[in-house]
């Protein structure tokens, strides 16, 4: 498991129904492409964050696949609708098998 | 035949000019390649989406990407200068709202950035950008 994951997530806490709201998601990863050499030459393993899925009452709202060429610390913007009160709920999917979760809350009038 | 210095040069910028063709499109093609694949050589509308990427990037780590896709399945990224060209794919569920996202992406060199979208009837469309990179961000 690389260290020092952490996802951080953004989303309103209220809406009203039907509303589109944005929702930003950064994870600290050092999403090592694979390209890179160390002082001796040895290429350094690849170590991603392959996959991100972010769902709202077990519906989908966006599925991203990531490749080498997404930045340390993945960072996403994306927009959804909410037509009820529920929970987000944010994947994240690294190359050594781990899952990192997270969820939020959101309270819909 | 004689060899003058006038007929010299001609030899000499015509083999540059071999070279530099023969050099250049490798990358590109690894890209097209990448496309073609994923379209199944459909042919590839124009218009229908935008993407937004800075005209120069100073750091090639991280370069602001964003694509709006009004209508599509899916959008996927590709950088033709990058070692490996595909940079990542959006699936856009059932509660995504406006088919756009944006992310962060790392660029080796300058280049040209491509989304390619899957539209709901099956169809795809392009949208590119050139992105001029000050510094690479590929390592190494």
């Amino acid at each position: 498991m690389a260290s020092g994951v952490k996802p951080r997530v953004k989303v309103p806490k209220k809406a009203s129904a039907g509303e589109t709201i944005t929702i930003k998601t950064l994870i600290s990863h050092k999403m090592e492409s694979g390209q890179r050499k160390d002082d001796d030459g040895n290429v350094i393993p690849r170590s991603i964050i392959n996959r991100f899925t972010a769902d709202f009452n077990d519906q989908n709202v966006i599925d991203v696949t990531l490749e080498p060429a997404i930045s340390t610390n993945p960072y996403f913007q994306f927009d959804a609708v909410v037509p009820e009160s529920g929970e987000f709920k944010f994947t994240w999917y690294d190359d050594d098998g781990s899952v990192y979760e997270t969820a939020k809350k959101i309270k819909v009038s | 035949m004689e060899l003058t210095r006038r007929k010299i040069l001609a030899v000499g910028s015509g083999a540059l000019v071999f070279t530099s063709l023969s050099g250049l499109p490798a990358f590109a093609n690894l890209a097209d390649d990448a496309i073609a694949s994923l379209t199944g050589g459909k042919e590839i509308g124009e218009g229908a989406i935008s993407l937004t990427a800075p005209e120069i990037a100073e750091n090639g780590n991280t370069v602001p990407i964003s694509v709006d896709a009004p209508g599509a399945v899916s959008v996927t990224l590709f950088a033709d200068g990058n070692p490996v060209p595909s940079v990542a794919t959006f699936k856009f569920g059932p509660l995504s709202a406006s088919r756009s996202a944006s992310t962060r992406i790392r660029l080796a060199s300058t280049q040209n950035v491509i989304a390619i979208a899957q539209m709901e009837d099956g169809s795809f469309q392009k949208a590119s950008s050139n992105v001029k990179v000050t510094i690479g961000g590929c390592g190494g």
